[in-house]
């Protein structure tokens, strides 16, 4: 069991001086065990913060975060360990390796977890297995690989620590289209096989239209919208209010409907664009 | 139209690599025009790029950038004039603590005097829409406005060509735009040649000319209209084909009867609007 | 907590102080530091303190600020007022007490100089954008180049490391975060322990600052930088009568501080 609850989740930065800023407020959401849910909003929009108290990293200036029904920030030991069972992948996280070798690095966040030999070992190959990280790469430096394995590689050396709530922040930043497919592929396997809650934040409405099933909308610190890629996209005239993407073909149905061509509210993938034209076309020939 | 940059059988090998990056690359860039690079990383489109200014030399072949040959010591100040650079990274490339004090690096460089400067940095920085930003410290400015503060660098040197290396790959959406948007006015109202790689398909959309490079080969050359048709090329070379152009092959194979390949949302929306009324009224 | 050193940051303005030429600025914070060694006596640090005091309402810098800038330095002040507090000998506060009042005046004194002296600096860095104090200290070694000094090269690499210790800093802070989210403990353990559990920050830090290098140095050659030579700048920097006013001032304040030396006031 992993369920995460927000419960009027407030952060200020810099608190009592000059620099002082809210990043989020009043925050309460509930994340059940194993869903996949993507969150959007602009940089600055309050995303990374929240994020970042999910694991403790960050403690909130008011307001509290349950894992399982318990405070994480209970006590110092609380704090540590919820470390193991949330786990939090960076944007750019391939700038944090720093091991000699591939094998040891993805046995980092294992090692400080104070496993056995073993139990690390089969956690290293696990995670590994699950990102596509070949073995024959294990005692390479990770430094002299291509951007895409450094990649899948940082992001093994959280899913290692075999996490029951596994964080993402925009994982595709930066990757051409093969790699963002694959690193994603890579993902939703380990959710999959280990039943973990996954969170991503991303910028690509047509990956998060692809996978979510829930769209969490962040805006100026706050949640302007929450619901299924349904409900979200439905409104996509809100979203693009708000200044944010929608998915291509939500955008292409929008344009359509100016256009006085009757299409349903919830079109946002391309096979359903193309379904609802096609119906369109009918309604039109008899 | 007169060619600016020209690309003869040009070769090159990384010191440190036994593949070839560029295999070949017979290429020339008209003046005026918008030229989009598309292709994954790692296939060349970067060394391509560096090709441009003489960062890089061909091993075999040359460049040629407004007749002068890069591999030419002696002349190489003057090609990097002509061609200017803007990276990947907004950080790595802003050198100066105060935002008019970096756009004025280069033609410090160049020695133009002081009066001059002070012109140049002010008209480059309206035309990216940053002069309100001037005393700024780049670190305190989102990726996007770095990036514009980047091209407004490059701008100040009065190149002829601007060559722009994945200048949003690292940029959020907003920051995309911005950047987009500056570098099309660029190339459509000030009539400099922009030579724009990236991996989005939707940035390409507007461009005059469209490569497509793969394993450091040129695998398509052409209109993006045409390319963004070759649904089998662009999966081939592991790209996405843009909804528009996605959309409009599978209606074509439904019967429907497109003319054309509009790739923005807007023309693709009318063309498809009025296939539509048209098929109505004549039932 | 690591963004909030303001250390050796520019406070944009536009203030007498701020109008200075770099020059002047330069000489005066020499002069500065001088006539502040100068002070033996109470009149003396007043004479000091009143003309820093009188700096920093030109400069309209917030004291705030200041403090700011000063806490990072703490430590060591605490460390000097106490060491200064026990171990100087004369009349006890109380008898039977180490506490002298010797020891306390020159604690008091201690403090103030060392303040004073980090409020002197800081006026100048805080009043005076990077460039232009690179540019002001190239100039005033340029005769230094005679010498074969490589001014420029020396001036340009420390506007590089000014313009770099803000992103270094987000970044180190970002890398931080990340291995802490890998369960890195960088706060408990012996001191060997907490020095190897530097290693995951430092090695990216490395990497990272080496990459950096490497691409700055391609987008500056892109940008046809080629050395110092045939440079021009587009901020030229003249002496104004109020650069010559201002140094006067500076010369008044140092014979002032010899002449209270001497009489040991």
């Amino acid at each position: 069991m992993a369920e995460i609850i927000t419960d009027k989740l407030c952060h200020v930065y810099s608190k009592d001086t000059p620099f002082e800023k809210t990043a989020i407020r009043d925050i309460s959401l509930t994340i059940p065990q194993g869903q996949l849910a993507a969150l959007i909003g602009h940089t600055g929009s309050g995303k990374s913060t929240f994020i970042q108290h999910l694991n403790a990293l960050l403690q909130p200036t008011t307001g509290r975060v349950l894992l399982d029904g318990e405070d994480i920030n209970r006590d110092k030991y609380a704090r540590r360990d919820v470390k193991w069972k949330v786990g939090l992948v960076f944007q750019y996280p391939e700038y944090q390796l720093f091991e000699e070798t591939v094998y040891r690095d993805i046995a980092f966040g294992p090692s400080n977890m104070k496993l056995s030999k073993d139990e690390i070992d089969e956690r290293v190959r696990e995670a590994a297995a699950f990102t596509g990280v070949d073995e024959a790469l294990f005692e390479r430096s990770p430094l002299e690989l291509s951007g895409g394995q450094k990649r899948r590689i940082a992001i093994a050396g959280v899913i290692a620590m075999r996490p029951e709530v596994l964080i993402l922040d925009e994982p595709t930043a930066g990757l051409d289209p093969a790699g963002r497919t694959q690193i994603l592929d890579n993902i939703f396997r380990y959710r999959e096989k280990s039943g973990a809650t996954v969170l991503i934040v991303s910028h690509s409405m047509d990956d998060v239209a692809r996978f979510a099933e829930r769209i969490i909308v962040f805006d100026d610190g706050g949640i302007a919208m929450d619901g299924t890629p349904d409900e979200v996209f439905s409104r996509s005239q809100k979203l693009v209010e708000i200044g944010l993407n929608v998915p291509k073909a939500a955008e292409l149905a929008l344009a359509l409907r100016r256009r006085n061509i009757p299409l349903p509210e919830s079109v946002f993938t391309h096979e359903q664009l193309l379904d609802a034209l096609l119906k369109a076309r009918e309604g039109k020939a008899c | 139209m007169e060619p600016v940059i020209v690309f003869d059988n040009v070769h090159y090998t990384y010191p440190a690599d036994e593949k070839e990056s560029l295999c070949g690359v017979s290429l020339s860039i008209e003046k005026g025009s918008f030229v989009a690079v598309l292709g994954h990383n790692g296939s060349g489109k970067s060394t391509f790029a560096k090709h441009m200014n003489g960062i890089l030399v061909p091993d075999e072949g040359r460049v040629l950038v407004e007749g002068l040959d890069t591999s030419d010591e002696e002349h190489i100040i003057d090609v990097r004039r002509r061609v200017g650079m803007v990276f990947q990274n907004p950080d790595n490339q802003l050198v100066a603590n105060v935002v008019e004090d970096d756009v004025a690096f280069a033609p410090e460089n160049l020695g133009v005097e002081p009066k001059e400067i002070r012109e140049r940095v002010d008209a480059a920085l309206r035309q990216v829409g940053m002069y309100d930003y001037r005393m700024h410290a780049p670190h305190l400015l989102s990726g996007g406005q770095k990036q514009r503060v980047a091209i407004a660098g490059v701008i100040a040197m009065q190149p002829d060509i601007i060559v722009l290396d994945e200048p949003t790959a690292m940029l959020d959406p907003q920051g995309r735009r911005e950047v987009v948007d500056t570098v099309f006015s660029l190339c459509r109202e000030k009539g400099m040649t922009v030579v724009y790689i990236t991996h989005h398909m939707d940035e390409c959309i507007d461009a005059d000319r469209l490569i497509v490079m793969s394993n450091g080969c040129v695998m398509a050359d052409g209109k993006p209209a045409d390319i963004f048709a070759n649904a089998e090329l662009l999966r081939r070379e592991g790209l996405e084909q843009p909804e528009t152009a996605r959309l409009l092959q599978d209606l074509r194979a439904s019967g429907m009867r497109l003319e054309g390949e509009p790739l923005s949302v807007e023309d693709c929306a009318e063309l498809i609007a009025q296939v539509l009324q048209s098929e109505r009224s004549r039932s | 907590m690591l963004k909030d050193i303001t250390l050796g940051q520019y406070f944009p303005g536009n203030t007498v102080a701020h109008k200075l030429d770099p020059r002047t600025k330069i000489i005066l914070v020499i002069v500065y530091i001088v006539a502040l060694f100068q002070a033996n006596g109470w009149i003396g640090y007043a004479v000091v303190t009143a003309v820093t005091a009188a700096c920093m309402a030109l400069s309209k810098i917030k004291p705030s600020n200041m403090f700011k800038g000063i806490r990072p330095m703490l430590v060591i002040i605490v460390l000097t007022a106490a060491l200064n507090i026990f171990y100087t000998q004369g009349t006890p506060v109380r008898p039977g007490w180490i506490i002298t009042w010797e020891g306390i005046a020159r604690a008091v004194q201690m403090v103030l100089r060392i303040v004073l002296l980090i409020s002197g600096t800081f006026l100048l860095t805080y009043t005076t954008s990077p460039i232009a104090l690179t540019d002001g200290l190239e100039l005033l070694m340029n005769p230094l180049k005679k010498l074969k000094v490589p001014v420029h090269e020396m001036t340009i690499m420390m506007s590089m490391a000014l313009r770099f210790i803000p992103t270094l800093i987000s970044e180190t802070d970002k890398i931080m975060s990340a291995q802490k989210a890998r369960g890195a403990d960088f706060e408990t353990g012996s001191l060997v322990q907490r020095a190897k559990a530097l290693l995951p920050i430092l090695v990216p830090l490395f990497v990272s600052a080496f990459k950096r290098a490497d691409e700055l140095a391609v987008a500056m050659e892109s940008r046809c930088y080629h050395g110092g030579e045939g440079r021009t700048r587009m901020k030229q920097l003249r002496m104004q009568t109020r650069d010559y006013i201002a140094l006067a001032l500076g010369a008044v304040f140092l014979a002032v501080m010899f002449v209270l030396k001497r009489y040991a006031l």
